[in-house]
């Protein structure tokens, strides 16, 4: 398969975590849905990095997962103190900056 | 045989992220997200890239997705209603996806890298390989690397900080409670919290984490 | 000294005299008040008598000053200075002005003794005088039309002196809008002369106005009607008279001094100083004479049957300053002037002796209620008598002499102007007749009760002060015409301005008697020596069988009232039974006020509400309320953007990127 087939799929996955973004409200998921558009990026840098030859897109893409990895520890840090404090797990509740 | 297994990772990726989006309950995304990771890990694994889809099983489907696990287990999924505060949302994002997706393959089909279509150069059979990632990282790539290890760290404190116990929280209340009345009643009993002994406060913070109090649509 | 210094110093007093009692209104008390405005007004006079001393030491050619303090403008061919000229015409001018204040000050002095608000009176008087002073004294257009303004503005402030009066207010308003009329004739006059002549100064347009213009060449005739404009507003000429009888509004001596003996004389001094241009433009001195006939008889009309005592003696001044027009305008310059002097004299004594009898009425001015007075208030009715015999123009009497002499000059200049002097003849029996037809309602008789009272107790006592005219309560915090006004009887101040006005309306007019002496003549008419009229002099047959006619004509009208009123009381009845239309048109003032409210105020009225309810309304709210509402409208969309939203925010933001990423696509294709 060319290279080209990966893009394009890369790209496809991209859209579709945009569109869930946009579309979901629950915390969880719209960080899954991040989780998606990050590692369509990481299809595309491994793709790229075969195209070109060398594997320093292969590096990157082991970089882009370790920073994955500390959004999602914070990302879900966040979203268990918000449980804690029992505010509602919505995104579109959560719109006033108080306190 | 190659083409094969393109297009079952193909179709698992796309399968998982399509049942990320649209499972209504979270664990089910959570579910199709590790499926989603396992097909990318294939489609890596057809790009020589050895040490990646292993990282990726290991790291991502592995410890990542476990973490979600738990929080889902903790927080628990629920029910998004149905109603639509933002006028046309609902309507925008899928055609905005989709034009974003148009566009991204009108870029790269119509682009003028004539690379694209072909399947790369030869490389050696130690392309992908642990070693060759470890040679790159601690030479070329070394202050990256050395970054990312701060960012670990720095996520690993935050991680902490942010699970650490609250000392000042409001007893009692209910979820989805106007931020109005949050406050209002704060303010009505500013020095009550101080006196409050700590028990109390601890009892109600660690209240069971089951599905009603965690109820957070208004 | 010169002439010039005295000059100043005429101007100087009565401006520190207003502005003195104006700034110490609250510390000075009411008498000071008085005391200092009437200095000024006298130390004024005085110096006017000095400056014509000085005056008269020059050669009668040379009595011509110009002086100037310092330049208001030059630039650009422009030369404006704040500059008086003064020549005989100016000096007789202040004389009578000066002159007839001080005894009106001196009557007020009395006169307002109670009134709250007697020190701005005075302020306002003086400042009166100032301006008064100005305009006649001025040696530009310029100068001259600050003087005509300010003399506009104390009238006003004057008219509505008890300014919570609605009336009052009504009638100043009326009356500086007139004014502003005349106004703007005056000041476009000016324009047309400084854009024609290239100067402002008088010496200057004079010499250079008979080289400029052509006789009756359309440029001047254009300049003299816009100057007529000026003089009419402020003389009550017909059509712009219907003013002063509603300015008797204002307080007696305010009629007295304003009304009678000086604004609206400004006029004639008008015309009178600007006699070059005049004799330029014979269309125009002919449209100004025939509109004082016209004045003259249209007035003497009304006053027959008005029946409010100030505003027939009002009328007749109206119709006086007509035959003062019809002089200056025909070419008898001193004479008019002459005339002007003399009626300062004989009205402002009416009118004093008006204000008493007033006074004692309670305010009430209806000849109608009032009779008896003759026993009651002799001296008031002795000057009152004094001065309806010199309206008359009783032989002997200053009206008399100067009266007639105009009419002697139109039959002079023969041919057309024989109209001037059978109409004025006619006029003058008309004023005979109305004159003494107030003397004959107010004097003899049967006491009224007020009158009575005065003979009885020797004062009067009046209930709760109302406005006669419309009835409504006084307000008498602010100052009214209450009761404590004085009558003369009571008051010496009142009595000597009076005695001393009287006696100058008795034998003022020997200054003048034709064929004897010609004081006034002989001073003014260096003054006028330039023009061609001059030579048009009646002889001293023509003048003695004038005043012979006059002097029987007056005293055929004194007979005419005798009969009218006194001998058999019920004719006018009858009369206006028979006559029923011509007495409505008289008794409504030929309908004046009508036609100026249908012609003038309605369309203004009309202007002002289409410009509120559509152009203001629509226009002007649209733009800018329309401008606010766009703005408020576009915040109020461009706010929804600010939603607190997450996802519309990332919604923008792929949407934006979307957007961008076409159109590098489209860019690049």
């Amino acid at each position: 398969m060319s290279i080209e087939w990966y893009i394009v799929l890369s790209s496809l996955l991209f859209a579709v975590g945009a569109t869930g973004i946009l579309i979901r409200r629950s915390p969880v998921v719209i960080l899954l849905c991040l989780e998606l558009m990050l590692n369509a990026g990481n299809l595309a840098l491994i793709a790229f990095s075969r195209m070109v030859g060398n594997q320093e897109g292969q590096v990157f893409a082991l970089i882009v997962m370790v920073v994955a990895a500390c959004e999602v520890v914070v990302g879900l840090g966040l979203i268990v103190a918000i449980f804690r404090r029992k505010l509602p797990l919505d995104v579109d509740e959560l719109r006033e900056l108080r306190g | 045989m190659e083409e094969v297994l393109f297009f079952a990772g193909a179709l698992g990726a796309l399968g998982g992220a399509v049942g990320v989006v649209a499972m209504r309950n979270p664990f089910y995304s959570v579910l199709a997200l590790i499926v989603h990771l396992f097909s990318l890990a294939v489609l890596f694994l057809l790009l020589s890239s050895a040490f990646l889809a292993a990282a990726q099983v290991v790291v991502y489907a592995g410890a990542v997705m476990v973490l979600y696990v738990f929080v889902v287990a903790y927080v628990g999924g629920d029910h998004e209603s149905a109603w639509e505060p933002i006028p046309g949302q609902q309507l925008l994002a899928p055609l905005l996806g989709i034009a974003l997706f148009v566009e991204l393959a009108i870029a790269v089909l119509a682009s003028s890298f004539l690379a694209l279509g072909t399947e790369g150069p030869e490389v050696s059979p130690g392309f992908g390989d642990p070693a060759a990632i470890g040679y790159l990282l601690l030479e070329k790539f070394l202050i990256p690397f050395e970054a990312a290890s701060i960012l670990l760290l720095l996520a690993a404190v935050g991680a902490v900080v942010l699970a650490g116990h609250q000392r000042k929280s409001s007893p009692g209340e209910g979820p989805g409670v106007p931020s109005e009345q949050r406050f209002a009643r704060e303010e009505s009993n500013p020095s009550g919290d101080s006196s409050q002994p700590p028990h109390r406060r601890v009892a109600s913070e660690e209240g069971p984490p089951g599905p009603s109090p965690a109820s957070g649509s208004a | 000294m010169s002439v010039s210094f005295w000059a100043w110093l005429v101007l100087l007093f009565p401006l520190l005299g207003s502005i003195a009692i104006g700034l110490g209104f609250r510390v000075l008390p009411a008498r000071a008040a008085g005391a200092i405005g009437t200095a000024a007004i006298a130390l004024s006079f005085a110096c006017g008598i000095a400056a014509l001393v000085s005056l008269l030491g020059d050669e009668p050619e040379a009595r011509h000053h110009a002086s100037s303090l310092w330049n208001y403008a030059s630039a650009a061919g422009l030369d404006i200075k704040l500059g008086i000229f003064v020549d005989p015409l100016s000096i007789f001018m202040v004389l009578v002005v000066t002159g007839v204040s001080t005894l009106i000050h001196l009557y007020s002095f009395g006169y307002m003794e109670s009134d709250r608000g007697y020190r701005r009176f005075f302020s306002y008087l003086n400042f009166f005088v100032f301006s008064m002073l100005l305009l006649v004294l001025a040696g530009n257009f310029v100068l001259l039309t600050v003087g005509w303004a300010f003399v506009g503005f104390a009238s006003y402030a004057l008219i509505s002196f008890w300014y919570r009066r609605a009336t009052a207010t009504r009638a100043g308003m009326k009356a500086f809008v007139i004014n502003v009329v005349g106004d703007i004739g005056l000041v476009l006059a000016a324009f047309l002369i400084f854009r024609e002549l290239g100067s402002f100064d008088y010496e200057a347009v004079f010499a250079k106005a008979p080289e400029v213009f052509a006789v009756n060449q359309w440029t001047i005739v254009a300049i003299c009607l816009l100057l007529l404009l000026g003089a009419f507003a402020k003389s009550a000429q017909l059509p712009l008279h219907t003013w002063l009888p509603d300015a008797m509004e204002g307080p007696t001596p305010v009629s007295a001094l304003i009304h009678a003996a000086t604004m609206v004389t400004a006029g004639v001094y008008l015309i009178a100083r600007t006699h070059v241009l005049f004799d330029l433009a014979p269309t125009a001195a002919d449209i100004a004479a025939f509109t004082g006939l016209a004045t003259l008889l249209v007035a003497g009309t009304i006053a027959l049957v008005v029946t409010d005592l100030k505003r027939a003696i009002a009328y007749s001044t109206m119709s006086q300053i007509g035959y003062m027009v019809v002089g200056v305008s025909i070419g008898a310059f001193s004479a008019g002037m002459f005339h002007l002097m003399t009626h300062a004299f004989f009205k402002a004594l009416l009118f004093m002796a008006a204000g008493s009898i007033i006074a004692a009425m309670a305010n009430r001015q209806d000849i109608d209620a009032m009779s008896g007075f003759g026993k009651a208030m002799r001296f008031t009715s002795a000057m009152f008598l004094v001065g309806a015999l010199a309206l008359a123009a009783f032989p002997g009497t200053s009206g008399f002499f100067s009266k007639d002499e105009i009419l002697a000059y139109a039959e002079a200049r023969g041919g057309m102007y024989l109209i001037f002097t059978v109409l004025g003849y006619v006029g003058a029996l008309l004023t005979a007749v109305y004159t003494f037809r107030l003397v004959f309602r107010i004097l003899p008789g049967t006491p009224c009760n007020p009158a009575q009272e005065l003979i009885e107790t020797g004062q009067v006592v009046h209930a709760e002060p109302e406005n006669p005219a419309t009835g409504e309560a006084e307000d008498t915090e602010v100052g009214f015409p209450g009761p404590e006004h004085h009558i003369a009887e009571r008051s010496w101040p009142m009595k000597v301005a009076m005695g001393v006005l009287g006696v100058l309306a008795l034998v003022g007019g020997l200054v003048q008697v034709p064929g004897v002496d010609h004081v006034i003549a002989s001073f003014l008419d260096p003054v006028f020596e330039d023009s061609p009229l001059l030579e048009v002099h009646p002889t001293v047959g023509a003048e003695w069988t004038g005043l012979g006619i006059g002097g029987a004509i007056s005293i055929l009208g004194i007979a005419l009232a005798y009969f009218l009123y006194v001998a058999q009381p019920a004719t006018p009845a009858i009369l206006i039974q028979r006559l029923r239309p011509l007495h409505t048109l008289f008794a409504r003032k030929w309908y004046f006020d009508e036609l100026i409210d249908l012609l003038v105020v309605r369309p203004a009225l009309a202007i002002g509400r289409f410009a509120n309810r559509t152009f203001e309304r629509v226009v002007v709210d649209g733009l800018v309320s329309g401008t606010a509402e766009t703005v408020r409208g576009a915040g109020g969309i461009v706010r929804l953007v600010q939603s607190g939203f997450v996802r519309s925010y990332a919604l923008l933001l792929i949407a934006g990127f979307a957007g961008l990423a076409l159109y590098f696509l489209l860019a690049s294709s």
